[in-house]
C-alpha cells in the first residue's frame, strides 16, 4: 500500500504534516517532528518584523476542547533565515513556510522574504482568530481583502506553490476560496480554528485566556473541518490541492478529510494527547485501513466522497 | 487511543490557605488542594487579570500544593502582593519527575530558589529510605531556603555554601560536591570495602550555570546526575514548542524538565543560551537582546 504522492512538483512520503503553530518555532523541533514520522512540516506563522504575543494563558484544554489564543510571536526574518536555513540544508521532508502579515502590501514582502530560503511551500495564513484586536477581521472573512492577499503574494512568487489557509468562521469558504482560486492560488490549507471560543474560571470570573477569546481546535472541530473541505473541494472542481487540517487524531480521521477532499492532511493539537508519535500511528492506521480495504494507493482517497456522489446522481 | 495523562490543562483557581516569607523576596503560598505533583515537576500558576509562569511545586502532600517563588518579574511581583483567601489558578502537574531507588545515597544540590524543589525530593526520597547529602548555595546567610526544614529530616546531612561566606562553606556550592564525590569514588577500594558510602545519584535544581558544572562533575566521576531545566514555557503540555532545546529538539515541558545527565551531555543549548517569548535566542554570559 503507497503512502506517497507528489504534489505539485514535491513529493510527500506519507501525507501527514505537522500543522502550522505546534511545535513549529526551531529547526530542531522541526527535525525531531519528521523523525517521528511527519510526512512535511509547517512553520509556526512567520511576521516580515519582530511581533509579540500575548500574555498567557495563552493554551488551555479539555479533554473535549483546546483553545489557543498565542497571539503569532515571532522573532521576524533574520531567525526564520537561521531555523529555515538550517532545516532545508539537510532536509528530511517538505518544509512548508507559513507567513502572516498585517497588510497586503506586506504579505508579499514577507514572502519576498522567505523565498530566496526556497520552501517547498508557502502557506498564507490569512485567518488567525487571534490578532483580532489587533488588526481588526481577518482577510479570510472578505472574498476581495483574500482575494487581493493571493494577488500579491503570488505576484512574487515565481514557481513556489501558494497555498491559501482559510478559515472556517465565515457564510461561505466556498466562495472564499473561488476568489482566492482566481487570484491564483495553488492550493488551500482548510481549516484554521473555529470560533473564536472563551472559558471563564468560576470563582474568579475571569476568562481565562489572556486575550480573553481564541481558536477552538480539538477532535470536535473535525466534521467543521470536513465540511469545509468539502465545500472548497467542490467550488474549485477538485483542481486545486488541499492541507485538510482540523481535529484530526486518528487514521479514520485523516482517511474521512481527504474522502471530502485532502490530499494531505495537518495534525496540531493531537501532539498533546497522542504524544509525538501522532503522525507515526496515523500513518500506520491509513495503511492498515487501506491495506483491509484494498486501497493501493492513498491518493486513490482523495475526493472520495464527491467521486461516490457523482456516481450515484 | 493514548489515555490523556493525569494532569489538569485548564486552571482552576484556588484559595491562599496560608502565605510564610521565606527571605525578602521569597514567599511560600499554601493552596487547599492537591495535583499530584511529584518532586521536579511544575505547575502552571495563573494570577486572573495578569499573566500565567510555569513554578515548581516545593510541595504536593496529596491534600496541599506549596510553591515558592521569588518576587523578580512582573507576574511575581503582583503574586507577592496576594493575601490569605485570594485567589490563584493553578493547572498540571507537568513535565518529568526525579527518580530514585529505594535506599539510594543521593546528593541534593540546591541553589538559591531551587531550595524548594529539593526540599519536595528529600521528604520523599527520606520516606523511601534513601539517605541524602543536601547541599544549599545562595549568594548569602540571608537567601539560604530551607535550611531548618532540611536539617529537621532524618538521614540528611547538609552542607551550605555562601557567595560571601557569611554562612557555612565560602565559595561555590558545586565544589562541595566536587569533594563529596571525590573523596569516595565508586570504584574506589574503600568504597568496595565499605569504608565509605559511593554516591548513587546527584539531583539538581538552581541556576543553568551551576546544573553545568553539575553536569561536568558527575561526568567526570561517573555518577548518573538529574537536574532540573528551566525554559520560557507557554502551553506546559507539548504544543507550542517554545520550551524545545537544540539540538535534539526536545520538550522542556513533556520531556523535562528534569534531565538526565546523558541527555544533557547531547544539547549544546545547555549552558550557552535559551529561547525567549518569541523564540529568540539569548546567551547566558550576555543580556538579553533587545
Amino acid at each position: 500500500m503507497n503512502l506517497s504522492q507528489t504534489l505539485l512538483g514535491v513529493t510527500f512520503e506519507n501525507p501527514t504534516v505537522l500543522a502550522s503553530g505546534i511545535m513549529g518555532i526551531t529547526a530542531s523541533s522541526w527535525r525531531l517532528i519528521a523523525e517521528r514520522g511527519a510526512g512535511a512540516i509547517t512553520t509556526k506563522s512567520l511576521w516580515l518584523h519582530e511581533h509579540k504575543g500575548h500574555r498567557n494563558p495563552t493554551i488551555i484544554s479539555t479533554e473535549h476542547w483546546t483553545l489557543n489564543a498565542v497571539g503569532v510571536p515571532d522573532a521576524g526574518p533574520e531567525k526564520a533565515r537561521e531555523e529555515i536555513g538550517d532545516f532545508l540544508r539537510n532536509k528530511p521532508v517538505p518544509l512548508i513556510a507559513n507567513i502572516i502579515a498585517e497588510s497586503v502590501e506586506n504579505f508579499a514582502l514577507t514572502a519576498e522574504e522567505l523565498l530566496p530560503l526556497h520552501p517547498d511551500f508557502l502557506e498564507v495564513n490569512i485567518s488567525c482568530p487571534n490578532v483580532e484586536d489587533e488588526f481588526g477581521k481577518p482577510f479570510a472573512c472578505s472574498a476581495p481583502d483574500a482575494a487581493a492577499v493571493t494577488k500579491a503574494v503570488k505576484k512574487v512568487s515565481k514557481g513556489t506553490p501558494v497555498f491559501i489557509k482559510l478559515s472556517p468562521n465565515v457564510d461561505s469558504i466556498a466562495k472564499i476560496a473561488e476568489a482566492c482560486a482566481k487570484a491564483g492560488a495553488d492550493g488551500f490549507t482548510v481549516i484554521n480554528t473555529v470560533g473564536p471560543g472563551m472559558a471563564i474560571d468560576l470563582r474568579s470570573r475571569m476568562p481565562i485566556l489572556a486575550n480573553k477569546v481564541g481558536g477552538l481546535s480539538g477532535p470536535g472541530i473535525k466534521p467543521i473541518a470536513v465540511k469545509c473541505i468539502a465545500d472548497v473541494y467542490s467550488a474549485t472542481d477538485g483542481k486545486l490541492p488541499i492541507i485538510g487540517t482540523g481535529g484530526v487524531y486518528t487514521g479514520e480521521d485523516a482517511i474521512e478529510l481527504m474522502l471530502a477532499g485532502a490530499s494531505l492532511v495537518g495534525i496540531g493539537t493531537a501532539v498533546a494527547d497522542r504524544g509525538l508519535d501522532v503522525f507515526k500511528h496515523v500513518c500506520d492506521e491509513i495503511q492498515m485501513w487501506c491495506t483491509n480495504e484494498g486501497v493501493d494507493n492513498v491518493t486513490d482517497l482523495i475526493g472520495g466522497m464527491h467521486k461516490e456522489l457523482q456516481k450515484r446522481s | 487511543m493514548t489515555p490523556i495523562p493525569l494532569q489538569s490543562r485548564l486552571p482552576r483557581t484556588y484559595r491562599i490557605k496560608a502565605i510564610k516569607q521565606e527571605t525578602e523576596m521569597v514567599r511560600t503560598f499554601t493552596f487547599d488542594g492537591s495535583l499530584g505533583a511529584k518532586p521536579g515537576q511544575f505547575i502552571m500558576v495563573w494570577m486572573p487579570g495578569v499573566d500565567e509562569v510555569p513554578m515548581s511545586v516545593a510541595e504536593d502532600d496529596g491534600a496541599q500544593t506549596r510553591i515558592t517563588f521569588f518576587a523578580v518579574g512582573d507576574m511575581t511581583n503582583e503574586f507577592a502582593k496576594l493575601q490569605v483567601g485570594d485567589l490563584a489558578g493553578l493547572r498540571g502537574p507537568f513535565g518529568t519527575h526525579y527518580e530514585w531507588e529505594p535506599g539510594q545515597h543521593i546528593v541534593l544540590v540546591a541553589g538559591g530558589y531551587g531550595a524548594a524543589p529539593m526540599y519536595f525530593v528529600a521528604k520523599e526520597t527520606v520516606g523511601h529510605g534513601c539517605t541524602l547529602e543536601v547541599i544549599v548555595g545562595a549568594r548569602g546567610k540571608e537567601h539560604l531556603l530551607f535550611v531548618k526544614e532540611l536539617e529537621a529530616l532524618p538521614h540528611v546531612s547538609l552542607h551550605i555554601a555562601t557567595n560571601d561566606g557569611s554562612a557555612g562553606y565560602k565559595g561555590f556550592n558545586t565544589d562541595i560536591l566536587e569533594k563529596l564525590l571525590s573523596s569516595c569514588p565508586r570504584d574506589s577500594h574503600s568504597a568496595k570495602k565499605k569504608e565509605c558510602h559511593p554516591v548513587d545519584q546527584v539531583f539538581g535544581c538552581g541556576p543553568e550555570m551551576m546544573l553545568k558544572k553539575i553536569s561536568e562533575i558527575t561526568a567526570k566521576y561517573d555518577v548518573p546526575s538529574q537536574l532540573s531545566m528551566e525554559r520560557y514555557m507557554k502551553c506546559g503540555y507539548g504544543l507550542c514548542g517554545n520550551c524545545v532545546i537544540d539540538p535534539l529538539g526536545i520538550r522542556m515541558c513533556v520531556e523535562g524538565p528534569v534531565v538526565k545527565n546523558e541527555v544533557l551531555l547531547k544539547l549544546a543549548e545547555f549552558g550557552k543560551y535559551h529561547r525567549d517569548d518569541l523564540g529568540k535566542k539569548n546567551s547566558f554570559d550576555a543580556p538579553p537582546k533587545k
